[in-house]
């Protein structure tokens, strides 16, 4: 049963703590710009030695046997195709309640992550089992609509029962300066999101730089954001451990500043449960235990479930298992 | 009886994998004494195309592998290289008509070549590169550059030692290449492809095009894609103006590397003299940074 | 209770064997074990194996077969087959590296993530470099005259430290023989394990007899083979004491040095530091082998005003800092590499305490057995502080503070060392300034304790002399004089 920080807060509250961090009397665009700018440089050949270090952590038997099942506890099982259909949803529903037919003491996923329009599927399928729903809204993947549409997207998904929101920044705002659009419209979001948590796509990939993903980190946190998201997975490279890595520097930095914590999600390109377990290790060198739940991180991914089932049976039986042993979801 | 051996069939060698030439086309090559070796494929001019395609798609991952990593491709090259040489060896002294010894010979420096140029990779910045004592409070360094995709027309008469003396230099300093081989003597250039798959040689580093090297040429000459054109391969080739060629090249100022000239008359150089820095100068480009040193 | 345990995640002894006992290794074979020593792991004082400690009759056997081998087929050898020889042994470096890595991890102490990571590829990478020189030296711009190929010096005598037994014996090796020397190596009395495996490797390799010579002993074996009249060359990295001694011994002679020794480096973090990164370069570059490095980070100069941010930041990032088996994959920190460096590390961090200075470690369970000794920070040091001054070699990290750009270079430079300097700042204009000012033989900006063949190391003042790696590091192993000695041929 997954529990997550559900605090309603509108975009006034937003701004008025915003202005508190910031100590300034009017959110500006250049008060946003000052405070971003001024955040510590980050290093990228530094920053992805530290990534890589990290990544020789030798995790073996009963360590890696609970971080198998502390993974797929945190996974956001997904599926974002135009294609999806009722019959994919319920079936990607179907295996999140029972994802190893094979061993019903496997965990299950924290979530299902869907467009909005098929949140009700998803919820009548998953019935009071606890697996949550989160929705892609804000126009997912490319945030390229008006913010009137954007927030039609965020509600229709929050009436039909969505317990997550997952949007995506406005990447053009953010590179071409103008910080206080991007806030703007997470803020609102949040308001819109009413008791639902929010989750804020970064999209790093296009942000290109570890100082861009540092500043937009910061902002999306400033602006209210509960979770903050590596990717969409529809762009190359999606989640890395190395831009990972810096945000979870940033929510470690925040919660020492503001008190506040705030959740991390790597989502697209994690396949296998080699790279899922150097992210744990990540979580817990870098932010810290505290993160090291599905309450404060997630994955996103598809076809990293049955690879942790994979290994999880391997852990069990002794042998290497094959994909005849896993379900298709 | 006496059993029926397999024959190889020898095909171009592009974009890391053996395709035939788009053309269909093949044509007979005979050893030195005549007798028939093996129908090669009779590249055209769009397989030179194709070529230049899987080059220029390989440049940006070979010019940014470390001077290490190239380094330890080319040796990997003369180890595997080394395991074939009794196959190179035949093939040489067929094709040039050498005795087994002095095949043997030429087999052995064409890998001792290899090692050289191996060697050469992680020293290249040491020995052309420089820092500049401007006179400003500065810090100033030249540093060599590899100058992208580079058309080769290798050696007609040396068919492996002078093929190897040509490829490995371009390869080394970071280019990739379009090798036209030897016309009458290609197919040591194609086993030298098999050696190149199996190296870790990312494919499209080098692409290699059996053909006439008339026919050829001059769309590798006037190609506005490659960036340079090593024209050793003038010498001794049926029906090549190498001045012409040069022309062409000028349509986009490549980098002409001349053949060697005796009297005025193109000539294959000996191959067995020291290389020295020649070939390595020949396809870097230098680049300059200035940074200022100040609080 | 940690909520993600690392369970214990050794690495096998298995892969390497250890014999009983070991004699020399002098041309192209092992000598019978006598007068024998114990060597020990340091991480729980077991005894590995008996090594031989070499007399002056040894040390004489080694470098007649050194000389030798230089007059006879090394000397007369052309660089193109040198060379291929050295590719050789880097290769079988290359192919056994696991052995090597494991037991260097057991003779010296060091986490087998450092060993199997860093020791053992550098070691590999070192002789390719070399290699690809061998036959290229009229190309390194070290001739007297132009075009011509250096000449070698002849039989070079070596004597490495424990902190990185098979890189330093590498380093060493790796340009004498390209330049076509012979030599007389001895590791240090602590860890000569991975050097008697690299005689196997010379075997395997085919490399002639007297080519490479190793002979094991204590300090007089070391101070024989310097002494040796039939050595030309000294090649030497450990303490500055040592390097001054053979210094003066070799004075009013022919014979040449290069000298590689002691450091008390400045690691200089300003204000606009990529903060995260300058933490990890600061962790690095004192606690990376422990500490025991010659070119070790080991004062923070940080500037005045983030020296709060940096300690508090620094500290928090200790306690993830993993201390105990260099067996197993998961520790960053292993064992000192005997007793005498524990008791020395030990008693100078009494005195920077006694100076004034406030210790802090971060809490960590130590083994019972071994030579063990928590990171270490001194915060409140001043630049008179013993603390300050001297070598402690270990993982010990002094705190001092700047204001400006020209007194963290003032401080950084006011020491009898100038081995290596860190500097950390996102401006470029600055570290070009500091790099211009600071007076170290490697300066790194960025970055810290990073090491490459191509890359001349090597130190300014009573650091020592000579540089190694790098076509520069070719130069103290040739000689631009004319000579009668048998040069090698083209």
């Amino acid at each position: 049963m997954v529990t997550v920080s559900t605090t309603t807060r509108t975009a006034s509250d937003v701004a008025a703590q915003a202005r508190d961090v910031l100590g300034v009397s009017r959110l500006t665009n250049r008060a946003l710009t000052s405070w971003l700018h001024g955040l510590p440089g980050v290093d990228q050949v530094g920053n992805e030695a530290r990534a890589a270090g990290l990544g020789t952590r030798s995790i073996k038997t009963t360590s890696k046997a609970w971080a198998i099942d502390t993974a797929i506890g945190m996974i956001d099982l997904t599926t974002l195709e135009g294609s999806d259909t009722v019959g994919k949803v319920r079936s990607l529903c179907a295996k999140a309640l029972v994802p190893d037919p094979l061993d019903p003491s496997t965990p299950r996923p924290a979530a299902i992550c869907v467009y909005g329009d098929m949140v009700a599927t998803a919820k009548a399928a998953l019935g009071d089992s606890g697996i949550h729903v989160a929705a892609v809204a804000t126009a997912f993947p490319s945030g390229r609509a008006s913010l009137a549409v954007k927030l039609a997207d965020t509600r229709d998904a929050v009436e039909a029962g969505a317990d997550e929101i997952d949007m995506v920044i406005d990447r053009g705002a953010f590179l071409s300066g103008d910080y206080l659009t991007v806030f703007d419209q997470i803020a609102q979001v949040k308001q819109a999101c009413g008791e639902a948590h929010l989750k804020v796509i970064l999209e790093t990939g296009e942000l290109v730089t570890y100082d861009n993903a540092r500043r937009a980190s910061f902002l999306a946190m400033l602006a209210g954001g509960d979770f903050i998201k590596t990717s969409t997975g529809k762009v190359g490279p999606a989640a890395t451990l190395p831009v990972t890595l810096v945000m979870l520097e940033a929510v470690r930095d925040w919660r020492e500043l503001t008190g506040v914590q705030v959740g991390v999600k790597p989502a697209g390109g994690i396949r296998t449960t080699k790279d899922a377990i150097k992210y744990l290790v990540m979580v817990s060198e870098v932010a810290g235990d505290d993160w090291l739940t599905p309450e404060w991180f997630r994955f996103g991914a598809s076809s990293l479930l049955n690879d942790l089932l994979l290994q999880r049976q391997k852990l069990t039986t002794g042998a290497y298992s094959g994909a005849d042993y896993v379900t298709l979801d | 009886m006496s059993r029926l051996d397999v024959r190889k069939t020898y095909k171009l060698y592009i974009g890391g994998a053996f395709p035939r030439s788009e053309s269909g086309r093949s044509y007979e090559v005979v050893s030195a004494s005549g007798e028939f070796l093996a129908n090669a494929s009779m590249g055209s001019r769009k397989d030179v195309r194709d070529a230049v395609v899987a080059a220029r798609g390989a440049f940006g991952k070979w010019s940014a592998a470390t001077a290490y990593n190239r380094g330890q491709v080319l040796y990997r090259v003369a180890e595997v290289l080394e395991g074939r040489r009794a196959q190179f060896v035949e093939e040489v002294a067929a094709g040039e008509g050498l005795s087994a010894r002095a095949a043997g010979a030429t087999v052995d420096a064409a890998i001792d070549r290899v090692v050289w140029y191996a060697g050469w990779t992680d020293k290249i910045a040491q020995v052309l590169g420089n820092l500049n004592p401007v006179a400003g409070p500065f810090f100033n360094v030249s540093a060599p550059e590899p100058t992208g995709v580079v058309g080769v027309l290798a050696p007609q008469a040396s068919s492996l030692l002078g093929l190897v003396s040509v490829v490995a230099p371009v390869i080394a300093t970071g280019n990739t290449a379009v090798v036209v081989s030897s016309a009458d003597r290609p197919l040591p250039a194609v086993t030298f492809g098999e050696v190149l798959a199996t190296s870790d040689v990312p494919g499209g580093v080098v692409n290699i095009v059996t053909a006439r090297t008339a026919e050829v040429a001059t769309w590798l000459a006037a190609h506005r894609d490659v960036n340079a054109i090593d024209l050793t391969g003038v010498a001794g080739a049926e029906g090549v103006d190498w001045a012409a060629l040069e022309a062409e090249a000028a349509g986009n100022l490549k980098r002409v590397h001349r053949p060697t000239l005796r009297d005025g008359v193109p000539v294959e150089p000996d191959w067995d003299a020291d290389p020295g820095l020649g070939r390595l100068r020949a396809f870097v480009e230098t680049k300059t940074v200035w940074h200022p040193k100040g609080l | 209770m940690p909520k993600f345990e690392y369970a214990p995640a050794p690495e096998s002894r298995a892969v390497v064997t250890i014999e009983e006992a070991y004699g020399h290794f002098v041309d192209g074979a092992f000598t019978a074990p006598a007068e024998t020593f114990p060597t020990l792991n340091p991480a729980d004082e077991t005894v590995l194996a008996q090594v031989s400690q070499a007399g002056s009759e040894d040390v004489d056997r080694a470098v007649a077969a050194a000389r030798r081998a230089f007059e006879g087929v090394w000397g007369r050898m052309s660089g193109a087959e040198r060379g291929k020889y050295l590719f050789r042994i880097a290769r079988i470096l290359q192919e056994r590296a696991r052995e090597f890595a494991v037991l260097e991890t057991l003779d010296n102490g060091k986490p087998i993530k450092e060993t199997r990571d860093v020791d053992v590829p550098i070691a590999a990478a070192h002789f390719f470099y070399h290699a690809g020189w061998a036959d290229k030296l009229e190309y390194a711009g070290l001739s007297a005259s132009g075009a011509d190929v250096p000449r070698p010096h002849g039989v070079v005598g070596q004597v490495i430290p424990w902190n990185f037994p098979l890189l330093m014996l590498a380093w060493k090796i790796a340009p004498a023989l390209a330049t076509g020397n012979t030599v007389v190596l001895k590791p240090a009395e602590t860890t000569p394990l991975t050097a008697l495996l690299f005689a196997e490797v010379c075997q395997q390799a085919g490399l002639p007899a007297g080519v490479v010579n190793i002979v094991t002993g204590d300090g007089r074996t070391g101070q024989a083979l310097v002494e040796h009249p039939g050595v030309d060359k000294i090649a030497f990295t450990g303490s500055t004491e040592v390097g001054k001694s053979i210094a003066r011994s070799i004075a009013g002679t022919s014979k040449k040095a290069t000298l590689e020794l002691g450091g008390k480096a400045a690691n200089i973090v300003f204000d606009d530091a990529p903060i995260d990164q300058a933490v990890e370069g600061i962790v690095g570059g004192i606690f990376f082998n422990q500490g025991q490095v010659c070119c070790a980070g080991s004062r923070l100069l940080v500037q005045e005003n983030v020296h709060d941010e940096v300690v508090s930041r620094l500290k928090r990032r200790l306690g993830t800092l993993r201390v105990g088996d260099p067996m197993d994959k998961n520790s960053d920190l292993g064992a000192i590499n005997s007793k005498a460096q524990l008791e020395r590390i030990t008693s100078l961090v009494e005195a920077g305490v006694a100076e004034g200075a406030e210790r802090w470690s971060p809490e960590c369970s130590l083994p019972a057995k071994g030579y063990w000794f928590p990171p270490t920070v001194l915060t409140g040091v001043s630049q008179t502080h013993r603390v300050a001054t001297e070598e402690i070699f270990g993982p010990v990290l002094s705190v001092l503070t700047f204001r400006t750009p020209q007194e963290a270079v003032a401080k950084a430079n006011n020491t009898a060392y100038g081995l290596s300097a860190g500097v950390w700042t996102e401006k470029g204009s600055r570290i070009l300034w500091m790099a211009d000012h600071l007076r170290a033989g490697v300066v790194w900006a960025n970055t810290f304790n990073r090491f490459d063949p191509t890359s001349p190391f090597g130190g300014y003042k009573e650091s020592g002399y000579g540089r190694e790696g790098g076509r520069h590091g070719l130069e103290a192993y040739v000689t631009t004089s004319a000579s009668t000695l048998t040069g090698a041929a083209r």
